[in-house]
Formats: C-alpha cells, sequence, structure tokens
C-alpha cells in the first residue's frame, strides 16, 4: 500500500476526485435548498441568516420558518442519512470481505422496520415510534451477534451472516404480523410508507438526536480505518499483521449498526444506498477503506440529496425513498458494473 | 354475515340481530354505543375473497345465509364475490357502496334482508341529509368555500387526495380538499410540511389524538392559517369513524358535522342534538351527555383544550 502512496500522478487524481466530489455536494446542497413547493425568496434567507448572528429582531416570517425549520433540517437530514448509509454499507462490505452486503445484512433495517411498526400499531406518538425504530435495529443486531457468537461454527463470517439472514427473516415475519393486526384504514398505510422511507416528517430536533450518534458511530470507523483495510486481506492475514480480529469486528458492527439505527429511525427503510454507493466509491478510488470511506459518504450524501429533492418536487405528494433510490440506482448501477473494470479485491 | 368492515356497518345499523358475527369485533372503546346483543358477537374475520383473514370453514360453521358486501363492485371484486360463492355456496350480495349511492344501496339490502321497513327509515334519512345539503350549499359561492387539509398519522403529514374514498366527504359537505391529485385514482399519500404551508388551509381535520395533541407545540405547524385561527379539529371515531374507517353509512354524521364546521351560518344545528338522534337512528343506542361529551372531544369550533 504505502508504496503506491509515493506515486505523485495517481495522489495528484485522487486529490481532484476530492474536490469534486465537495463540489458535487456543494451544488446538490444549494440546489436541495433552492427548490421546494413554498416559494421562498432570497430576503427570508438573509432574514433567516441575519436572525442566526443576532441582527434580527423583527417577528419571523413564515418564508423564513419554511426555509430554517423546514427546509434546511430536511435538507441537512437527507445529507446525513446518505453519508451514514453509504459509511455503514462501506464498513460492512469491507468486513465482509464481500460486495453484495448491504448494511441490512445482520437485519438493521428490518429490525428497525419492526420497532416501528409496532410503534405504529401501539399509536404511540412520533418520538415514541423512532425511539422504537432505533431500539429495534440495534436489538436485532445485537441478538444476531450473541447467537453467531453462541454457535462455535469454524467461519465467523459465515456463521455471522446466516444468523443475520435468519434473525432478519424472523423480524420479517413479525413486521407482517403486524401488518395483519393493523387498523387498515389508518395503520396500514403508515406502516407501508415507512417502509418505503421519507424525509418528510424531519426536525431540527431529530437532527440534534441523530447527528451525535452518527458521529458516535464514525469516529471509531476513523480512528481504526487502517485496521479495518487490513481486515479486508483476511482473518488469518490480519492476525499476522497484529490485528485483534473478533475485537475489532465487534467494534465495526456497533459502530455501523449505530450509524444506520439512528439514520433509519427518522427516515424510514431506505435500500440500495448501501449497497451501491459503496460501490461506486471503488470504482473511482480503489478498495482501500480510508479513502473509500469518506469518497462513498460524501458521494451518498449528495445521491440522497438528489433522491430526496426529487422525492419532495416531482409532484405535490411526496415520492418514496425506497422507491426512487431503486428506480434511480439500479439502471445507473448496471451502467457503471457494465462499463467498469472490475476493481474488487 | 358481513365480508368486511364496510359491511359491517350496514348490517348492524338495519338488522343486528341477523348478524352471525363482525370482520373485527368492537373495541372496548365502542362497545357502549354498540347494542348489548351484538357487541358480544364472535370475530369471523374479513371474507371478500381478497386479503381475507377469515377461515372459510369457521364461517361456514357460524351458518350464515347471506354473505354481504359494501363497496368498490369493480370487475375485481365482482369476480371475487363469485369465487367465495362459489367456494362456500353462499349467496355473496355486492352493494355499490359509493357515497352518492348510499340511499339506494341501504334500499336493496334492506330488502335483502327483509327489513325494508327499517331500510327506508335509514335511507330516508341519507336522503334528507343529501337534500340540507345541496339546498344549504347550493348558492355557496366557489371564492367562499373553505380549503380543507385532513391530516392522518402522529406528524399530520398523511393526507388523502381529491376523490379518494378518505376524504371525499369533505369535498361532499363544501369543502376544497387541498390536496389535489396530479392524476388517477385519489388515494392516501404523504406530503410534506413544506406541502402543506403552500397549500395554507383554513381547517385541518384530524382523526389522530396524538398529532392533536402535539400540533399546538411545533411552530411550523403554527404558521398554517388554520393553526393561526384555531380550527384543528378532531374527527369523532365512535362508535364508527365519522368521516373514514370504515367509509360507509357511518359517515352521514360526518357530513353534517363538516358542513356545520365549515359553514356554521348555513347549518347552525346544534350538533350535540345531530349526534345524539342520529346514534338512537342508526345505533340504536341512548347515549348521554357525558358519553356525548367524549364523543365530540375536540370536534367544535371555540373549545380549548387543558
Amino acid at each position: 500500500m504505502s508504496f503506491v502512496e509515493k506515486d505523485k500522478p495517481r495522489k495528484a487524481l485522487r486529490a481532484s476526485v476530492v474536490v469534486l466530489l465537495l463540489a458535487l455536494l456543494a451544488v446538490a446542497l444549494i440546489a436541495a435548498l433552492a427548490i421546494g413547493p413554498y416559494p421562498l425568496n432570497w430576503a427570508d434567507v438573509s432574514r433567516a441568516a441575519a436572525r442566526l448572528f443576532g441582527t434580527n429582531d423583527a417577528a419571523t416570517s413564515p418564508g423564513e420558518i419554511v426555509f430554517m425549520r423546514v427546509r434546511l433540517p430536511r435538507v441537512a437530514a437527507a445529507a446525513l442519512v446518505g453519508a451514514a448509509l453509504a459509511g455503514a454499507g462501506t464498513a460492512y462490505q469491507t468486513l465482509f470481505r464481500n460486495p453484495l452486503v448491504s448494511p441490512d445484512i445482520l437485519g438493521v433495517a428490518t429490525g428497525a422496520g419492526l420497532g416501528a411498526v409496532l410503534g405504529i400499531l401501539l399509536s404511540l406518538p412520533v418520538a415514541g415510534i423512532q425511539g422504537l425504530a432505533f431500539a429495534g435495529g440495534l436489538a436485532t443486531v445485537a441478538l444476531v451477534y450473541l447467537i453467531s457468537a453462541a454457535l462455535h461454527g469454524h467461519d465467523r463470517t459465515l456463521v455471522l451472516v446466516l444468523s443475520g439472514v435468519v434473525v432478519g427473516a424472523l423480524a420479517g415475519a413479525c413486521i407482517s404480523l403486524v401488518k395483519i393486526l393493523a387498523d387498515p384504514y389508518d395503520q396500514l398505510p403508515a406502516i407501508t410508507f415507512w417502509l418505503l422511507g421519507s424525509l418528510a416528517g424531519v426536525k431540527i430536533s431529530d437532527l440534534g438526536v441523530v447527528a451525535p450518534l452518527v458521529l458516535a458511530g464514525l469516529v471509531p470507523l476513523v480512528l481504526l480505518r487502517w485496521r479495518i483495510g487490513v481486515l479486508s486481506l483476511g482473518d488469518d492475514e490480519a492476525r499476522a499483521l497484529g490485528v485483534d480480529v473478533p475485537r475489532l469486528r465487534a467494534i465495526v458492527i456497533g459502530a455501523a449498526t449505530l450509524m444506520t439505527a439512528s439514520v433509519v429511525a427518522i427516515s424510514g427503510v431506505i435500500g440500495w444506498i448501501g449497497l451501491m454507493i459503496p460501490h461506486i466509491a471503488r470504482m473511482m478510488v480503489g478498495p482501500n477503506f480510508d479513502r473509500l470511506l469518506p469518497t462513498a459518504m460524501l458521494l451518498g450524501a449528495s445521491f440522497m440529496l438528489l433522491v430526496d429533492t426529487l422525492a419532495r418536487t416531482m409532484a405535490r405528494i411526496e415520492t418514496p425513498l425506497g422507491i426512487l433510490t431503486a428506480v434511480l440506482g439500479a439502471p445507473f448501477f448496471l451502467w457503471l458494473l457494465a462499463r467498469g473494470r472490475r476493481s474488487w479485491s | 354475515m358481513a365480508a368486511g368492515p364496510n359491511a359491517a356497518v350496514p348490517l348492524y345499523v338495519l338488522a343486528p340481530d341477523k348478524m352471525v358475527g363482525w370482520p373485527s369485533a368492537p373495541r372496548p372503546n365502542e362497545r357502549e354505543f354498540i347494542l348489548t346483543a351484538a357487541r358480544e358477537l364472535p370475530e369471523l374475520g374479513r371474507l371478500t375473497g381478497r386479503g381475507d383473514t377469515a377461515n372459510v370453514e369457521v364461517v361456514l360453521k357460524a351458518k350464515p345465509d347471506l354473505i354481504f358486501d359494501f363497496g368498490s363492485v369493480s370487475p375485481t371484486y365482482a369476480s371475487l364475490a363469485e369465487r367465495v360463492n362459489q367456494q362456500t355456496g353462499i349467496p355473496y350480495l355486492l352493494v355499490d357502496g359509493r357515497l352518492d349511492k348510499t340511499a339506494a344501496s341501504i334500499r336493496l339490502l334492506g330488502s335483502a334482508l327483509g327489513v325494508a321497513e327499517r331500510a327506508e327509515v335509514i335511507a330516508r334519512y341519507v336522503d334528507e341529509t343529501e337534500a340540507l345539503l345541496n339546498e344549504r350549499l347550493k348558492d355557496l359561492p366557489e371564492a367562499a368555500r373553505k380549503r380543507v387539509y385532513l391530516a392522518r398519522q402522529p406528524n399530520g403529514l398523511e393526507t388523502g387526495l381529491t376523490g379518494s374514498i378518505n376524504t371525499e366527504i369533505i369535498e361532499r359537505a363544501g369543502g376544497v380538499n387541498v390536496a389535489e391529485r396530479a392524476s388517477g385514482r385519489g388515494g392516501i399519500a404523504n406530503v410534506s410540511i413544506e406541502q402543506v404551508l403552500a397549500w395554507a388551509p383554513d381547517t385541518i381535520i384530524t382523526w389522530d389524538a396524538n398529532f392533536f395533541a402535539s400540533y399546538t407545540t411545533d411552530p411550523v405547524w403554527a404558521s398554517v392559517p388554520a393553526v393561526v385561527n384555531k380550527r384543528v379539529f378532531l374527527a369523532p371515531r365512535l362508535p364508527f369513524g365519522w368521516i373514514d374507517a370504515p367509509p360507509s353509512i357511518n359517515r352521514t354524521i360526518g357530513l353534517r358535522w363538516i358542513a356545520g364546521l365549515l359553514y356554521p351560518d348555513r347549518f347552525p344545528d346544534d350538533i350535540h342534538k345531530v349526534a345524539r338522534d342520529f346514534i338512537k337512528l342508526f345505533y340504536q343506542v341512548e347515549v348521554t351527555d357525558a358519553q356525548l361529551d367524549r364523543i365530540l372531544a375536540g370536534a367544535q369550533p371555540g373549545e380549548r383544550r387543558r
């Protein structure tokens, strides 16, 4: 690895990739802030900015409220959700050394879905539904991890993935059961929409809770990025290089799960990003985790901003995010696969 | 027996003694508004031929003479009814459940059940309600129509589009549903709060107690005109929903309620009296003042919550 770093032209190329991605994110942020069903003008935005710096004591205008309390939180949430899902997907794919892995491999999204639909079934307020979703996601992965630890298989990764599949299937069955029990006029549509994902209801207060949780998951991934990269060489090689594999694996799973569960609690289930974005990032910067993680997170944030802006502006009603990510993502991904060289491994 | 919740209401209203069971049993808070004999009937599940929860053997054991469904009469549902009929050998009556066909459908069901007299009384009430609406709204200028948003779910961001079965009574009662559909069939949809602000409804109707309890503390909802003018109302749900849930003849009272909310000068009737009479006539129970207050909590203008 290190001898590649000294290769000047490639380093310049990588720097230009980062600049490009940052520019893309900036454009996506500005576009997302500028577009929306409520007509905003510069006066609203500048008044909002002035209030932030304490130079505006006039009464709040409706436009200002829309900008500060509706559009800004939503745009921030879209970027956060995209970055977190893409980052978690990258971590999982590297950990399992498998490009088919998505953040849901250990059942975090399905578990969060089960928590949320239970909250809807019990007619809890929004915060209760979000809390149950978060707890459901964490609890499911914890269960998967404990089961795989209790089973004495020779291949830890395989046992872990299989436990994830089994527990995920159980949680999925429980979701179906809740759907049968739910009130068909009131709760059933809510459950359906939740399982398709949306950022329509995001508030500043949600972000205040979720952003620190995502950060808490991200910090260990960043600090341990070299060792996680070594993990992608295989357990034996990593062990030979002095990495405590079981401990590192537990930390990566915990961190990536925390990131996924906290954003899914406010956004609902959004597929594809965690699977697709790490791939695209890998095509751009190669498989090294320390470069892959920031690239994937920047790309994920930009992609999610694009998708969410479409979701709230295509029609007067919201288009579910889960549908858009698949409809936009799948053909693009196929095209990339067809033309790109295979850059995994 | 009733094939689904939609059919259970007209069946209960017309002939509670002829029911063999409920598609879904009355919930604890609904039971007090339902006749004693009927409230103890078993839950048999749905039997419409699609998404069924009823066990055909359990249904056959209850020995119904007729299976009745009330709702869509599209070819899909007609063929599903035929399949249920072929499988069970029990006659299956599928009646058009659209709002403007209500009175005719009630008469049809009444003659099928042999309770034509009772059906005539109910159908006449429906006819009177329709006539009342038509007469009092006929000279209502387009510009004076109230703009209504239906808020569902605790966050209030799920709504029904114009023409959907979930909101049609708002439109029938003279309101304009702000959530107009772009094309095709109306249904349930999610919207953003930004879109609600852009629509600027002057009245919000919700049936979600969580939303009704929480919208006042949210600064974004506070800038919606309906909230500024304190025109957010909680739709009663007892003993059956007033605006939906199920979208059946229970909505007749909802028409009177919404019309009274939107145009109090044209509909000055006291909703307490109207509701009491309706519940007595349709559901055959006398409600006390305390029960009525409970039903109507949050459903009237000027009433502030603690």
